[in-house]
């Protein structure tokens, strides 16, 4: 007779071994693809607000039905692990066939050969709605990789209440304050336990390579086939100001240095800051987590030289190995259209790229809670020398990042920033 | 030989443990907080522990939003699966490694450990393209058997231990009353491995239940992902997170690991090996 307590070992592996089994079946059981059928595409969306995310679903919905001989399967990825997911993905045959991610990263994928050139894909209509400056975001060695669809503008979020009470006019939509007048503004919102601007610089090097170009700063320059990264005037000239706001004037709060922009909400809501500089979409936390009574108000992008700023747009690509880029660019024709442009920008608070996209989502709006500076941002977005840059990720982690962050906790000179970025730049661009 | 400790000594030991409980206890107790706050309170100047207006509305997200039920029952599905195999090929591999001394017995301990030592990101492609060719890629059994192989050595090289602290002499007695190796297994050995088995399956399970990467790479089906990916879209770019949401599914994501432990965690105590050998 099998003692009992033998027994029950067995029934457990037993369990086990079925249970593998049974897992196994919940599996896709390998690639077998069915030769009859609608065609399957695979999408993989990165939208993760609430509106964003239901807009996306709804779309694909909506093309599903009205599609049934080419069905999209939305797959959620995630920011913050997206890069290793698709360069397993790429690398192991199984990427989807549909990709959103963003212009500066796909760079690497492009010259991998994971990505397909979208240039003979894309209808002429949504190619004319998008500027160059921003399709250039999108283009590596000449191939189109991925069409920009959503873009991301730096503007300024006030507290109505504090700009009345310190006599500070709310400029119109299309005519920002210089950094001059920036500044100036902010002195007059200091005083005892409450600061003009709270800068977030917790992760400084994107937000101050976009705004440098107020000032023409590029940062990186290629001669002759070699990039390399140059300090002068152009490119000290926001950083410089920003820790002059900090240390000379005390216009800005130095414990917001090590902040998000997620962060400074508490202080800016308790009205101990009166302006946060920020990414557009920025308001949709005002409209969500703003106390009841609270005014905020959006002050377009701050002028230097001119109001340029590095566009770095969220993109839509096509996997190479995809056997249906035809319809996956016919997807994507649809679901960037006009109307779906302007649903997905307002669902993320973004800007969209099509011109038509933009008109029609500030007419669907009225241009309140700031969507007429959102909208009028967009033509000052374009593509930044970084941004083409093969280096720019490391240098930006190894070098810029921890240089910019000294600099701003006033450890070291602008000077020696300067060193220290082009230091790093001959590291990394060897 | 230690003395009573002083009333004085007493109170600072009380204090001590106190302030640590407080200090495991809190970030969970913030957890608990932030699930029940509406989004206004989320971003309070002077945030306070108890919500002022408490608020289901972050479940009810978390759970619409990325179905995480779903993903709760796949996670809850491959993690017991991995803990049941794993102590199942733990339990003699270690046995033998413990009591049958021999040249290949420490390699095989040496070369466990070692294995350990490569990063998983180093290996996630080769893993992806041989469970592919295996058709157990998108597949929770890829996953199980993943975490298996993974889970192995620790959990060897703890249960080997927990083998050695068995006293020999009981086996031998065992054996020297008529018991044949088989019995003495049975009888013996297996009662007395019962917390290192149960620390083992553990182990398992919550690596299994907390593991990320591979169920991202691996798992491309929706309706297949298991719970920390679903938790992982309620963060965006750099750092901003949907916080209500994301605290509402992580607090449900600790209990089935609290549950499991409180269950098990009387198998833990080892003190039935007390007397059991003297002098």
């Amino acid at each position: 007779m099998i003692p009992r307590r033998f027994r029950r070992l067995a029934a457990a592996a037993a369990v086990a071994v079925v249970g593998l089994g049974a897992l196994a079946a919940c599996g896709d059981g390998g690639e077998s693809e069915a030769t009859a059928g609608p065609v399957k595409l695979r999408f993989l969306s990165l939208a993760w607000q609430k509106e964003s995310l239901q807009a996306n679903k709804d779309l694909v919905a909506k093309w599903n039905s009205e599609h049934p001989d080419i069905q999209v399967e939305y797959v959620q990825g995630d920011w913050n692990s997206v890069h290793d997911q698709l360069l397993t993905s790429f690398e192991g045959g199984d990427a989807p066939d549909i990709v959103h991610y963003e212009a500066s990263a796909i760079g690497e994928f492009s010259k991998q050969g994971y990505l397909a050139d979208l240039s003979g894909l894309i209808p002429a209509d949504l190619k004319g709605q998008i500027d160059q400056g921003v399709w250039d975001t999108a283009t590596f060695d000449g191939k189109v990789t991925g069409v920009p669809f959503l873009l991301e503008s730096q503007v300024v979020i006030a507290n109505k209440k504090l700009l009345d009470a310190a006599g500070v006019t709310v400029p119109a939509a299309d005519g920002g304050w210089t950094w001059d007048e920036f500044q100036a503004n902010a002195q007059k919102l200091t005083k005892p336990g409450q600061f003009g601007v709270a800068w977030a610089l917790k992760s400084p090097t994107n937000r101050v390579l976009n705004l440098a170009l107020n000032y023409d700063g590029k940062f990186f320059y290629t001669d002759g086939g070699k990039t390399e990264v140059k300090i002068g005037d152009a490119e000290k000239e926001v950083p410089k100001r920003i820790h002059d706001m900090i240390y000379t004037a005390k216009t800005a709060s130095p414990e917001a240095l090590g902040m998000s922009g997620a962060d400074t909400l508490p202080g800016f809501f308790g009205g101990k800051y009166a302006m946060l500089p920020g990414s557009v979409s920025l308001r949709q936390q005002m409209v969500e987590q703003a106390p009841a009574g609270f005014e905020w108000v959006t002050l377009p992008p701050v002028k230097g030289l001119s109001s340029k700023q590095a566009a770095n747009p969220q993109t839509l690509s096509i996997s190479e190995d995809s056997k249906h880029k035809e319809q996956a660019a016919q997807f994507l024709a649809y679901f960037l259209n006009p109307t779906n442009m302007a649903a997905l920008a307002k669902g993320d608070w973004l800007v969209p790229t099509g011109k038509q996209a933009n008109e029609e989502l500030v007419k669907l709006t009225k241009g309140e809670q700031g969507w007429d500076v959102a909208a009028d941002s967009a033509a000052d977005l374009t593509v930044a020398p970084f941004q083409m840059a093969d280096g720019y990720p490391e240098w930006k982690t190894k070098y810029a990042t921890p240089a910019l962050q000294q600099y701003f906790a006033n450890k070291i000179t602008l000077d020696q920033l300067a060193s220290q970025l082009v230091d790093g730049g001959k590291q990394v661009l060897r | 030989m230690l003395g009573k400790p002083s009333r004085t000594g007493r109170v600072l030991q009380y204090l001590a443990l106190a302030g640590y409980l407080i200090f495991l206890g809190f970030p969970l107790v913030w957890l608990l907080s932030t699930a029940f706050k509406p989004p206004r309170e989320l971003v309070q100047l002077h945030p306070s522990l108890i919500p002022s207006s408490p608020t289901l509305q972050n479940f009810v997200q978390a759970f619409t939003e990325q179905e995480l039920g779903r993903a709760a029952w796949n996670s809850l599905q491959v993690s017991l699966a991995s803990a049941v195999l794993t102590v199942l090929v733990a339990m003699p591999a270690s046995y033998a490694l413990a009591r049958f001394k021999s040249k290949l017995g420490t390699v095989a301990l040496g070369w466990v450990l070692l294995s350990q030592l490569f990063p998983f990101v180093l290996l996630i492609i080769p893993i992806f393209l041989v469970l592919r060719q295996a058709g157990l890629a998108n597949s929770h059994a890829g996953l199980v058997l993943i975490y298996v192989v993974w889970a192995l050595p620790f959990a060897l090289w703890m249960l080997q231990g927990f083998v050695r602290n068995i006293p020999r002499e009981l086996e031998e007695a065992a054996s020297v009353d008529g018991a044949g190796r088989l019995q003495v297994l049975r009888r013996v050995v297996f009662p007395l491995l019962a917390p290192g088995l149960v620390a083992t399956a553990l182990f398992s399970f919550i690596s299994a239940w907390n593991e990320f990467f591979f169920a991202l790479v691996l798992i491309k089906t929706p309706e297949l992902q298991t719970l920390p990916v679903a938790l992982a879209r309620f963060v965006g770019i750099e750092g901003t997170a949907r916080l209500g949401p994301l605290a509402a599914g992580s607090l449900l994501a600790t209990l089935p690991s609290l549950i499991f432990f409180a269950f098990m965690q009387r198998r833990l105590s080892s003190g039935s090996l007390a007397g059991a050998v003297k002098g």
